[in-house]
């Protein structure tokens, strides 16, 4: 039988009568294009996600460029929209949900002692769908009339007055959308499925959880995006009145539906993020993840509460009263298991015995910049403050304190604790520090003024600010190239490391004690678990 | 789940390129609509040439899937597999028809009626918020479609459909082929049946009723609902084929025939989309 | 580098001694000219400092256990990993916080959003991109004007020193009276805007086709600035909002005033043009409403609006030319501007389109024309 466990590379010990493909194991380019391997596939997503966030990343240059000063200088209007749009779009789509896929790719079928992910084949695709979308994005700017400048919430009816680029982002967003569900049903059955013996549901890594959750919610959530966009496809087209008042719709209805994805969707970006944190900190700590049960429930909570606060985007659109309290009431909710996790890290670390390399340290800067990033959160939830906030670079630095400090930081978190799992080399401590110190002081110093920004007034999506906003806009600019140069040393310690790294020790972490560490060799094999461990 | 039997019995796929070369299809398809839509002459072409591709590579794809499962390399854990996978696709396919059915319910229980109130005189003053609506901006100058004519005729050609399928399946249960294949190639004329009743009444709407796309919120809703549900009929059906063809070649066991059940499955889902579209679509 | 930081964090101190008065450097929500600014701001402050205990808390613990317990000054590890008292309280706790939170939040929500009774009405109108202000009901009754950005190109594109109130100046001010209660109406005519003035604690969408409302009670006699707040295409960033509350005197001069004006300047319908008055006429109403999408010299902006200078409509039929002016293009940025220009300006407008730059059909629209044109 174990010819039909080994993939191609060893599978010819005599049987040899099913898959007579498998004799020759594609090599270079080919390798990568047809790979069913869920390490290969992961390695992809995590450069092409990269890759997307250099390029996301130039586009908020240009946006911070622009805005260095009162004036118009570099862009036009109408393209400084465009680098909006696509900046949010990018990142959030090409950079940010991709990269956790790749964690996902690369460590579930490790954590819970599976061969590989349950579909290989299917795993493939979702990952060479993203290509296809992202050519269609790219090549929104280079039809007439360019890219698309209606945010990356793409309202209606906005959107219907858009060029050719539009569709070209609303297929993008299909294709994206396909391959975020093929990949989540993979994760899904995977976990479900592929268990070794003895791993539990309850003694899963609480990463593997996450994922279990975060692909519940694309599978639900993605549908109805696509829903959305295929609406405003065909009002484009084809005269519907979706979002048309005149023929009986509401502009309004798209934004409902969009958030209905939308505000899961911000969870879908902070859940693996959260799991990530799960894992490094109780490994620096050198002591286990505190509360393991009550952090499987509160991540459950937030994810069953998050389809039920939509509305919190649209407080201004003139809802009903009693729509706006209830929407303000479940919005506050999510600050109770929010803050159930964030204390099991802090009780994580209480009388541990703490070292802080470089994952450690981006663990504490995500739980401190996200624990901030979600109290402007709460803030932005009560109805009346938000008059005042909503669309004001308040939002912006909120949602960029979540993810950036959140998801970014905890993604490289995650690079720098695995790194040496994967490629069984070292990066460069030192750099790796100085990565993270650069990177925090300029995100703040980029971010924390927006704060006052937005609360001064300042309208976001604007390429042009009256003058009382001059000072704090210098101060985010310089922060903004600060951090996007200290980026690319992100790049060079990687590389660096791949080349001439030194050799990883078996287990370089020593509280690490999910299985990747403790039944594999360091490097982990390309075939992991073709027998599955038992646990205890 | 938790004391599962291990899983060295499953089988992971060597390398393929059909996937790779489905994106090349989809490109070629969903670049070629963007084209279209904008009046590029290449566009047409494009659509077809990624439909094409797409086909090709799902005949590679699935014809393999079949030959694996055929012969022999799926064990139950893969079954179990196929399962959750299938259960959780269908999953998605009801949250994409939810999003519709709340635009139909928005726009019903709250954007029509609210385009009628007091403080709406200013832009709509004489607008008439009954259900079926065109909207403020347009004269209501088609017949809505009735539910008792041919909707309620597909109704039972639905649900018909449904119950010769299950006998079609328990007939493989039984090991009896004759009655399988008998009994899933009616569902399949069912379900063909239903589709030519479906083209009939959109052209029946076009041609007599003045029901069209572009007849506000009401034509919008009423074929775009109708129209993705048509859709995934056509899907089904082109599935039900597959699988007849596969019975006919003798293919499924009575305990190893998941590919039957999940289009079965898949089947009974369009089913019940079908019964609320009835109802809310066509009768209240 | 860290100079730079001390500098920065040496200034922002320096600022806060200068008090919430000086307009750059602002730290915090504005106090306002109404009650509802007051609450808001009041409700944010209660926030902040809750917040704050909260965060001060949890990171000293944190920081504390950071410092306390390394591994380098040899502090070992305990094993201990639930404790169900513990984690029933921070779960409970934190909800009571934010019970306390929610109750000042819904009393000021409640009082906020209550429109009814008011001593005006004014109905908002979003245009790509202006907006127009129509008098409802109240003192003013059907005075009716267009307001938009009044900051020349000029200051925009560096060429000239940017003034004092750089795009936050409008060609004509909403007036109010001081100390009334302003309902306000808004809605749009093309796509989605947002009417915000943050001195009113004001801000509401408004949207294509429905009429949505807020209201205001400005105390304080002034000049107060806003902006569109929600993206509404390329020149979003270009349509401010100026409101002038004054006493109810002066308000009652300026709707007189304004009253008297309007009725000048209607223009008789019926009058005959000659082609050089309606074209000087034209070029006038082309600045205000068309060049920001067409451009002064009628080439347009490629791929996204068609250039006027020989193109096919301004240089074929008339009636196409008018109809495409009166009724817009349904899906396309290119709005019906029947509603917002008389029979004579649009007349004006498209004589001017059709003898400018390199077109010269010599043709003479007559405001009759127009008229005959309306539904
Ligand atoms: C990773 C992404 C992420 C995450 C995790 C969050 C988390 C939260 N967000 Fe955020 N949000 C965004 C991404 C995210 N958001 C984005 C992208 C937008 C803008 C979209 C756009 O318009 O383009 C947005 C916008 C946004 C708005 C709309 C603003 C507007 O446009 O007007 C609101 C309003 O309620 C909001 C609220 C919240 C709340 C209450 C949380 C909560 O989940 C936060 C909970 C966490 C804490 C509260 C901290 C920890 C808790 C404790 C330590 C416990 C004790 C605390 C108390 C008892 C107070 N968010
Ligand atoms: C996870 C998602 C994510 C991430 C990581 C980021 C990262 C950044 N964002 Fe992003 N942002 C969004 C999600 C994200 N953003 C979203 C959703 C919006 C809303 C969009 C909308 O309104 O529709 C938004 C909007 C937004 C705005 C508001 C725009 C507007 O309203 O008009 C701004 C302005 O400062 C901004 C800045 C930045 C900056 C400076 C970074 C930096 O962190 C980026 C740093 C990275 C690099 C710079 C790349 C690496 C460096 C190089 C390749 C070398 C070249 C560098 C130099 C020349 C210096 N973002
Ligand atoms: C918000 C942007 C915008 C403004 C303001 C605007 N237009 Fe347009 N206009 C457009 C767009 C977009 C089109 C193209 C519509 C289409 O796709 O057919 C257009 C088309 C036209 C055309 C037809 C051109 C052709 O050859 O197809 C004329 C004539 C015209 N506009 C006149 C005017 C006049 C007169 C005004 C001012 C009173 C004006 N426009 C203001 C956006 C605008
Ligand atoms: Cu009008 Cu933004
Ligand atoms: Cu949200």
């Amino acid at each position: 039988m174990s010819a039909v466990l080994d993939t191609h590379g060893k599978a010819h010990d005599g049987h040899g009568d099913h898959d007579d493909h498998g004799h020759h194991t594609p090599t270079g380019f080919m390798r990568w294009v047809t790979t069913t391997n869920h390490k290969d596939i992961g390695t992809m997503y995590l450069w092409f996600s990269f890759a997307m966030f250099l390029f996301g990343g130039v586009m908020a240059m240009v946006i911070r460029a622009e805005l260095f000063q009162p004036g118009m200088q570099i862009v036009t209007p109408e393209f400084f929209n465009s680098m909006t749009t696509y900046h949010g779009l990018i990142m959030v789509f090409g950079a940010i949900m991709p990269a956790f896929v790749g964690f996902a790719n690369w460590q579930i079928p490790m954590m819970i002692g599976a061969p590989d992910m349950a579909f290989p084949r299917m795993n493939n695709w979702s990952f060479w769908l993203l290509p296809p979308a992202a050519i269609l994005l790219v090549a929104s700017f280079l039809v007439p009339g360019g890219g698309a400048g209606v945010g990356w919430t793409m309202y209606a009816p906005l959107t219907t007055q858009m060029g050719p680029g539009m569709d070209l982002t609303i297929f993008a967003v299909h294709i994206l959308g396909m391959s975020s569900i093929m990949g989540s049903i993979n994760i899904i059955t995977t976990i479900l499925n592929l268990r070794a013996p003895g791993m539990t549901l309850m003694k899963m890594p609480l990463f593997v959880w996450t994922w279990l959750i975060t692909a519940y919610l694309l599978v639900a959530s993605m549908p109805v995006l696509a829903g959305a966009v295929t609406m405003t496809l065909t009002d484009r087209h084809f005269g519907t009145s979706f979002f048309n008042a005149a023929g009986g719709g509401d502009p309004v209805l798209y934004q409902h539906i969009f958030w209905f994805f939308g505000h899961p969707e911000v969870y879908i970006i902070a859940i693996p993020a959260f799991g990530v944190i799960s894992q490094v900190i109780p490994a620096f700590s050198r002591k286990p993840l505190f509360g393991y049960a009550s952090m499987v429930y509160a991540t459950s909570s937030i994810a069953i509460l998050s389809f039920m606060v939509w509305a919190h985007h649209m407080y201004v659109v003139g809802m009903p009263v009693a729509g706006q309290l209830y929407f303000m009431y479940a919005t506050m909710l999510i600050a109770v298991p929010t803050g159930v996790k964030v204390f099991n890290w802090v009780a994580t670390m209480w009388k541990g015995s703490l070292t802080f390399e470089t994952p450690m340290l981006f663990a504490l800067g995500f739980l401190f910049l996200f624990t901030l990033g979600g109290f402007t959160g709460l803030v932005l939830a009560m109805t009346v403050v938000d008059v005042q906030l909503q669309d004001t670079y308040y939002v912006v630095a909120h949602f960029h304190y979540v993810m950036v400090a959140g998801a970014l930081f905890s993604a490289y978190a995650g690079v720098y604790f695995w790194f040496p799992k994967w490629t069984g080399k070292m990066y460069d401590e030192t750099l790796g520090k100085w990565h993270f110190w650069l990177s925090i002081i300029f995100f703040n110093l980029t971010f924390f003024v927006q704060h006052f920004l937005g609360l001064a007034g300042m309208p976001r999506r604007i390429p042009d600010y009256s003058l009382q906003f001059a000072e704090f806009n210098q101060i985010s600019s310089i922060g903004a190239f600060g951090f996007g140069i200290s980026q690319l040393l992100f790049l060079y310690i990687i590389i660096k490391a791949i080349r001439s790294g030194e050799k990883a020790p078996q287990l370089p972490w020593d509280g690490a004690d999910t299985l990747e560490w403790t039944h594999l060799p360091t490097p982990a094999p390309y075939h992991t678990f073709e027998n599955p461990p038992t646990v205890k | 789940m938790s004391n599962a039997t291990p899983t060295h019995n499953y089988y992971l796929p060597e390398p393929a390129a059909y996937p790779v070369i489905g994106s090349v299809g989809i490109l070629l398809l969903l670049g070629g609509f963007a084209m279209w839509f904008n009046d590029v002459a290449l566009g047409p072409w494009s659509s077809l040439a990624g439909l094409l591709v797409l086909v090709y590579m799902m005949v590679l794809w699935f014809g393999k899937v079949i030959g694996e499962s055929e012969g022999g390399l799926y064990t139950k854990r893969v079954d179990v597999s196929y399962r959750w996978s299938m259960s959780w696709f269908i999953f998605s396919e009801v949250m994409f028809f939810a999003g519709f059915f709340g635009a139909l319910f928005y726009a019903r229980l709250y954007s029509v009626p609210e385009l009628s109130s007091i403080d709406h005189k200013l832009l709509w003053p004489d607008f008439n918020p009954a259900w079926p609506s065109a909207g403020p901006g347009a004269e209501a100058n088609f017949t809505p479609m009735g539910a008792w004519g041919v909707p309620a005729i597909n109704t039972l050609l639905l649900l018909t459909s449904g119950v010769t399928l299950t006998i079609a399946h328990f007939g493989l249960l039984a090991n009896n082929r004759g009655k399988l294949n008998l009994w899933l190639g009616l569902t399949i004329l069912l379900g063909i049946t239903f589709l030519g009743f479906q083209a009939y009444e959109y052209s029946h709407a076009y041609s007599e009723l003045n029901l069209k796309l572009t007849s506000g919120i009401y034509g919008t809703t009423f074929y775009m609902l109708t129209g993705f549900h048509g859709f995934h009929v056509t899907i089904g059906t082109i599935m039900l084929i597959v699988i007849w063809f596969r019975c006919l070649k003798g293919h499924f066991k009575p305990d190893h025939h998941f590919a039957f059940e999940g289009v079965a499955w898949y089947w009974h889902f369009v089913d019940v989309v079908w019964l609320f579209l009835f109802i809310f679509v066509y009768w209240l | 580098m860290m100079k730079k930081i001390g500098g920065m964090a040496g200034a922002m101190l320096l600022s806060l001694y200068a008090g919430a008065s000086s307009a750059a450097w602002q730290l915090n929500l504005t106090t306002g000219a109404t009650k509802s600014t007051q609450v808001i701001y009041d409700l944010h402050n209660l926030m902040m400092w809750i917040i704050l205990v909260i965060f001060v808390g949890v990171f000293g613990v944190m920081f504390y256990s950071v410092y306390a317990h390394r591994k380098s000054v040899g502090h070992k590890a305990d094993q201990f990993h639930e404790n169900t008292t513990v984690e029933l309280i921070w779960t409970i706790v934190p909800f009571f916080i934010l019970i306390a939170m929610a109750w000042p939040a819904t009393k000021a929500l409640i009082d906020l959003r209550d429109t009814s009774n008011p001593d005006m009405t004014v109905k908002v109108t979003g245009y790509q991109w202006k907006w127009g202000y129509d008098y409802l009901k109240g003192e003013g009754e059907g005075i009716s004007f267009v307001s938009q950005l009044s900051t020349p190109q000029a200051q925009i594109y560096g060429t000239e020193a940017k003034g004092e109130n750089y795009l936050l100046e409008t060609d004509r001010h909403l007036v109010v009276p001081v100390g009334k209660k302003i309902r306000v109406l808004t809605t749009a005519s093309d796509v989605i805007h947002a009417w915000y003035v943050p001195a009113f604690g004001v801000k509401q969408d408004a949207i294509p086709g429905f009429v949505r409302d807020t209201w205001f009670r400005a105390e304080k006699e002034g000049i107060y600035r806003g902006q569109c707040a929600e993206l509404c295409g390329k020149d979003h960033g270009f349509m401010p909002i100026v409101v002038e509350v004054v006493s109810a005197e002066k308000f009652s001069a300026w709707a007189g005033e304004q009253k008297k004006a309007m009725a000048a300047a209607a223009d008789d319908p019926d009058k005959k043009w000659e082609l050089a008055d309606l074209k000087a006429r034209g070029e006038k109403v082309y600045a205000a409403n068309c060049v920001a999408c067409h451009q002064a010299n009628g080439q347009g902006i490629k791929g996204t609006f068609p250039g006027l200078d020989g193109g096919k409509i301004t240089t074929g039929p008339v009636k196409g030319h008018i109809d495409q002016v009166l009724n817009g293009k349904a899906g396309t940025a290119m709005a019906a501007f029947g509603k917002q220009l008389s029979d004579t300006e649009i007349a004006a407008v498209v004589t001017y389109e059709r003898n400018s730059w390199g077109n010269k059909t010599g043709t003479v629209v007559q405001p009759s024309d127009v008229k005959a044109m309306r539904k």
